[in-house]
């Protein structure tokens, strides 16, 4: 029960985390009503990006660095790739950024090998922040969720009360008509995708520390992002707030309990064989997101928050 | 006339499964026809639900493995001879579509394709996690030779066969695969896939005119969870093992690319997509590592340039110059293949010397080989006899020359398409 509170702020801040790569793609997709099947390639390509610019000019400097160079090649993939299959529809525009997620991680392995890296945690942030009956809470977690939650604000800020912000809501739900006023809807297209590219190359910079940098972690993470945006309900950023910090903390703690399977079915009165009561929950937590989203589609299939789905 | 036209891709389609293994009896052959027989049913069955209904899916290959999971568990307890295992596979890969479409299509559009995926993952972390399932790291396997035979029902000769020689169970693969084929080529022709091809085009229209879209979808992931189930147990068949792999993102993404690439338009689409990509899995993934990013940008050409794939750009194509007739097409399409051909020495010639740059030896030699010099400078990525420099040189001239034939070629095309007035878009040569 004591580490309990300091699981549940891990989960938080793996939550967090996961809001920042959700964020992105929540964003892109209400825009653009395209889902960036790269989006998590272009997670894994902020993380290399920054670990290799952190070996040189410190981690700060890639904190801003690795976002704004992956940030630019998102506007470029949008600019020269995207737009161009446009007229189309929306399927093909899916298919590329599946086939871009392909490319980027061939050049990735081609850009730094196949070998996993390991980030340092710069010597500010290494340490305990606190200690709560005898478990501790990590200072560069708390950093994390000070940035995400910095992010979230910066986010909320520019959407509801900036200028821009006031042309994306409105290229949201009336293109056309903010076209008519003179305002360059394609641009405000590349700004919106190169900035939700930007927010998964910074959550791979921060995230990289955490986990270990490899080829692998663009599938790993995502396809968690993507259940998080269907469990939230696609296009909705709140829903993606809370779907995020739901899959966080049930992974967390999972991850951290010790209870078995047979425990579990024990108290609902059932019995299991043994080898699947001995599976524990810790066993089953890569489990645990995908049966949540079955969960949720099967109670409400428009997400937690989505609106309704007009050609369902 | 007509109808021979139509019957003469089957022709093609038999005559590439039957032919080769009496022509070059090697067992690499056997194995890369298999595999391209596996992959043609599996891309068929996927293109019922994109090309037929619409439905993009990214854990395709969870009804195939679970189907020839089951398949496997079901051969191995007896009692089902090895001739009729893809219909057992079918019907377990018909029973996962009945439980993961009951999620699926309460949804459609991207959101089908993300519960799709999460479905696919869900899958693929229960195989790694849950004991008894896939055997674990090792897999299920079968012997081919151990089930019970079709005495009875076989004529004459095919009675003694065990399916223990590689040949015999091609020869049962190459059967399935065309039976599967003409299955789904006459399922497609039905009026229920015509609701289908509706719900595809427009399902607030087809709902109004009494059908439920959802249903119809619910109905189309059965059938195509069945040819996949089916498709999973003839790889099953050839490689005499069912493993995590076999359930795996990557090859739910394989055939997608295949269909993507062959063409979802046209019902043999999928198939040249299957060839294309088996050929790039097993043909040219054995010369060098860089096979993934040569399919990646593949894909992404093909997405660009031909979105209704190779098969409709060729039936565009076709179509263009029966019309003009060839003595006028003959400059833009010299110009196109020879801007295509010089982008894809270019291309070829960066990316591996980029590879070699990287992983050093083996793919040193891959580079070497296309000067014809045997194993190149591993730790520098160089060619003996070539400096960085040089071939820094002739990657421009390369480029340069790709980047003039291309011009010429856009040229050709717009002066083809304007002398008759027609407006086409310019099959130039990227």
């Amino acid at each position: 029960m004591q580490s309990f509170v300091i699981n549940l702020l891990n989960g938080l801040s793996y939550g967090l985390l996961l809001f920042m790569l959700s964020a992105g793609l929540t964003l892109i997709f209400s825009m653009l009503g395209v889902l960036n099947f790269a989006h998590a390639s272009f997670y894994m390509l902020g993380a290399y990006v920054g670990f290799s610019v952190a070996a040189r000019a410190g981690f700060w400097s890639a904190l801003v660095i690795a976002p704004l160079a992956v940030g630019l090649l998102g506007a470029a993939l949008e600019r020269w790739l995207l737009r161009c299959v446009r007229r189309h529809g929306h399927l093909p525009e899916l298919l590329l950024t599946f086939g871009a997620a392909y490319l980027l991680g061939e050049l990735v392995k081609l850009g730094w090998g196949l070998s996993p890296l390991s980030a340092p945690i710069p010597a500010v942030l290494d340490g305990p922040l606190f200690s709560l009956y005898g478990a501790t809470f990590a200072r560069y977690r708390a950093f994390m969720m000070a940035v995400s939650l910095a992010m979230l604000a910066a986010l909320v800020a520019v959407l509801r009360v900036s200028k821009t912000g006031l042309i994306v809501r409105a290229a949201l739900t009336h293109p056309q008509a903010v076209e008519a006023l003179g305002h360059d809807v394609p641009r405000v297209f590349t700004g919106v995708f190169a900035a939700g590219t930007a927010l998964a190359a910074l959550a791979g910079v921060i995230g990289a520390p955490l986990f270990v940098i490899e080829p692998a972690m663009a599938e790993s993470l995502g396809s968690i992002v993507f259940v998080v945006v269907v469990i939230g309900g696609l296009g909705s950023l709140s829903g993606a707030l809370l779907a995020s910090l739901l899959v966080g903390c049930v992974q967390t703690l999972a991850v951290a309990s010790d209870v078995s399977l047979g425990d579990v079915a024990s108290i609902a009165g059932a019995v299991l064989p043994p080898e699947w009561g001995a599976l524990t929950l810790a066993q089953l937590a890569p489990l645990l997101p995908y049966l949540l989203l079955v969960a949720v589609l099967a109670l409400r299939p428009r997400g937690l928050a989505g609106r309704r789905d007009d050609h369902a | 006339m007509r109808k021979r036209r139509a019957l003469a891709p089957w022709f093609v389609l038999i005559a590439f499964l039957a032919l080769p293994p009496f022509i070059w009896p090697h067992s690499w052959l056997l194995a890369y026809l298999a595999q391209s027989a596996t992959m043609i049913v599996f891309a068929l069955s996927y293109n019922l639900l994109l090309g037929e209904t619409g439905l993009l899916s990214f854990g395709h290959a969870a009804y195939a493995g679970l189907g020839a999971l089951i398949a496997a568990h079901v051969f191995n307890t007896g009692g089902v001879p090895l001739a009729l295992l893809p219909l057992v596979g079918g019907i377990g890969g018909a029973l996962c579509g009945v439980l993961f479409g009951l999620i699926a299509t309460r949804r459609s559009g991207t959101a089908f394709a993300m519960i799709t995926l999460g479905l696919g993952e869900l899958v693929v972390a229960a195989a790694w996690t849950l004991p008894g399932w896939f055997g674990g790291e090792a897999g299920v396997a079968i012997d081919r030779a151990s089930g019970p035979r079709l005495a009875a029902a076989m004529p004459g000769s095919l009675a003694g066969w065990s399916f223990g020689p590689a040949r015999e169970a091609y020869a049962l693969i190459a059967l399935w695969c065309v039976v599967a084929a003409v299955a789904m080529f006459a399922l497609s022709r039905t009026p229920f896939m015509r609701v289908a091809n509706a719900v595809r085009d427009n399902p607030v229209r087809a709902a109004a005119i009494g059908c439920y879209p959802a249903r119809v979808r619910y109905g189309v992931v059965v059938l195509s969870a069945f040819f996949a189930g089916l498709a999973g147990t003839l790889g099953l068949i050839d490689i005499e093992l069912v493993s995590t792999e076999s359930v795996g993102m990557m090859r739910s993404g394989a055939v997608l690319i295949a269909t993507v690439i062959g063409g979802t338009s046209a019902f043999f689409g999928p198939v040249i997509g299957a060839l294309a990509l088996t050929f790039v899995n097993v043909i040219v993934a054995s010369v060098t590592r860089a096979w993934l990013f040569y399919l990646g940008l593949f894909f992404v050409v093909v997405v660009m340039v031909a979105p209704d794939g190779l098969a409709g750009f060729g039936m565009r194509h076709a179509a263009r110059i029966a019309e003009y007739g060839w003595r006028r097409c003959r400059t833009a399409y010299l110009w196109s293949a020879a801007g295509m051909l010089l982008w894809l020495a270019a291309v070829v010639l960066a990316v591996q010397w980029a590879y070699a740059a990287q992983f050093g030896a083996d793919e040193g030699a891959a580079l070497g080989a296309i000067f014809g010099t045997r194993g190149g400078d591993a730790a520098a990525g160089s060619v003996p006899g070539l400096s960085a420099a040089r071939l820094a040189l002739l990657l421009c001239v390369l480029a340069v020359c790709a980047a003039l034939a291309t011009r010429r070629a856009i040229r050709a095309h717009a002066d083809l398409a304007g002398h008759t007035r027609a407006v086409q878009r310019p099959g130039d040569a990227q």
